[in-house]
């Protein structure tokens, strides 16, 4: 399995394909070769590479994409439900998995 | 020889600049003449002959600036103009203006003419006339530090903002550092980035139009609701408007931006340039920012770029009126499963294949071969889209007023 990490400055990185929990081999721009995922992660999706705290930033890239909303341990998938965005509140509030608006009525 | 060094022939232009190709350009200037400006087109049926034009009949003077902008463009050697008769826009201006830049010309009024039939052959014997003039237009050596290049994205996936986008981005450095211009655009999409682009700005008049423009374009989405982020991106990986915004902007590179172009603007110096392509704020919200792709890759050619990048994760076919379009996947299923449009696979640096750099150096040899004259995928299948709406924009940027800053500065 393995995860690509844009900069050296990031915390996470990008699943290149399916990962399930175990040994992730790192490519890109890395400063360790490998991370040990603690569940399922989506291809295209995020995986953290420390413990990061509650309030602080996700970087990719080299700069903040977002804020932890809640401690998420190394080796975790990093998405909607444990970080938000500190510019489109809305994102935050939309269903993990599919992406899809809760906050608009079909009535 | 070195990449950096490189030389091949290109068309010279009486303004100076230089061209990679010497197309004729056939222009309607409403819908009402199209069907004849495309007969023109679709008889002659040349790889050089190709239409554009706008389909209103009330004028507007970001559409007609565009145009008067092809037609000004390096690889225009000559254009003919289409009109009804009754319409706005006028195409005897618009075939003026090519004569002025030294370009062969002409124009007709089907109304004039008579009707469709005569109408298409006149125009087909007085494209037939232009293609025999140009072909004696003077060659001349160009290098990288003559090229403007633009570059969009469109249909991403999570390898756009991995690979497609890093590999434009590494080569943009490149073209900078050889002199060359690089354009980049979508400020809409870069949301959640004023810190990083204004400081990037390479004079304090440079960050000023940066800001203007990002928050411009920051009201722009607060007012439509719409961040340019959707529920797909969402379900791709992405979590935030920022991480979006990054994966578009990386392929801007890492050098200072000179200054932010309007639509139709030319670059004053080479170098990195921000285009707006947002509409400016009018009496009656004139315009959206970025309708479709194709869009995209006409402001960046009415910029003068003589070639333009298309970075997708899902796949796209599209070309371009003007300039040769090359299309750039990071993602390695598409570009097998759509190769005979897809020119540049840059998924080998997420294999581990190749470095950022080397990923880059070897689009600059596909950006010389096609400098060089050889085809893009869609310039041989004939793709030639393009897509001129009514839209409002002032002619340069704006920076903001600040009564404070002058306070202080008092």
């Amino acid at each position: 399995m393995f995860a690509f990490q844009i900069h050296t400055d990031d915390n996470v990185a990008t699943a290149l394909e399916p990962i399930k929990p175990g040994r992730v081999l790192i490519r890109g721009e890395k400063l360790k070769d490998e991370e040990t995922a603690i569940e399922e992660i989506p291809a295209g999706h995020k995986i953290s590479l420390s413990t990061i705290q509650p309030g602080d930033d996700i970087i990719k890239y080299g700069v903040v994409i977002g804020k932890a909303t809640k401690v998420i341990q190394e080796g975790s998938w990093v998405h909607l439900h444990n970080i938000r965005s500190v510019y489109d509140e809305r994102s935050s509030h939309l269903d993990t998995v599919t992406g899809v608006p809760k906050d608009t009525r079909y009535e | 020889m070195e990449l950096k060094n490189a030389r091949w022939l290109g068309y010279e232009r009486k303004n100076g600049k230089k061209g990679i190709r010497n197309r004729v350009l056939v222009i309607y200037t409403v819908k009402c003449s199209e069907f004849v400006a495309r007969q023109i087109v679709d008889r002659i049926a040349g790889a050089d002959v190709e239409l554009v034009g706008f389909d209103g009949c009330t004028d507007n003077q970001y559409a007609v600036n565009l145009l008067i902008s092809l037609i000004r463009h390096p690889n225009v050697g000559a254009v003919l103009t289409v009109g009804l008769g009754c319409e706005y826009v006028q195409p005897e201006r618009l075939a003026r203006i090519a004569k002025e830049e030294g370009k062969e010309a002409d124009w007709l009024f089907i109304q004039e003419e008579g009707g469709t039939r005569r109408s298409v052959e006149k125009g087909i014997s007085s494209v037939r006339k232009m293609q025999e003039a140009i072909k004696s237009a003077r060659r001349v050596e160009m290098g990288f530090s003559d090229l403007v290049i633009g570059a969009e994205c469109g249909g991403s996936d999570y390898t756009s903002g991995l690979a497609g986008n890093v590999a434009v981005g590494r080569f943009y450095d490149f073209l900078f550092d050889w002199g060359g211009t690089a354009i980049f655009e979508e400020i809409v999409e870069a949301i959640g980035l004023e810190n990083f682009l204004v400081s990037r700005g390479a004079s304090e008049a440079a960050r000023n139009e940066i800001q203007y423009t990002y928050r411009k374009a920051l009201e722009y989405c607060k007012s439509v609701r719409q961040y340019s982020v959707s529920p797909g991106n969402f379900a791709g990986g992405l979590s935030t408007i920022e991480e979006k915004s990054m994966g578009a902007v990386i392929k801007s590179g890492s050098r200072p931006i000179e200054g932010v172009l309007k639509v139709a603007q030319t670059a004053k110096k080479p170098g990195l340039w921000l285009l707006d392509s947002t509409p400016d704020p009018y009496w009656m919200q004139f315009g959206i920012t970025n309708p479709n792709d194709n869009e995209g890759l006409m402001d960046l050619i009415s910029c003068g770029a003589h070639l333009v990048f298309l970075v997708t994760g899902r796949g796209n076919v599209v070309g371009s009126a003007v300039s040769p379009c090359i299309k750039i996947t990071g993602n390695h299923q598409t570009y097998l499963h759509m190769e005979e449009d897809m020119d540049f696979d840059a998924s080998s640096v997420l294999m581990g294949e190749c470095s950022q750099e080397e990923l880059a150096l070897s689009l600059a040899a596909l950006v010389k071969r096609t400098a060089e004259g050889t085809l893009t995928k869609s310039e041989a299948l004939f793709h030639r889209e393009f897509f001129i709406p009514y839209k409002y924009q002032e002619k340069q940027a704006a920076v903001i007023k600040s009564c404070r800053k002058t306070a202080q500065e008092e």
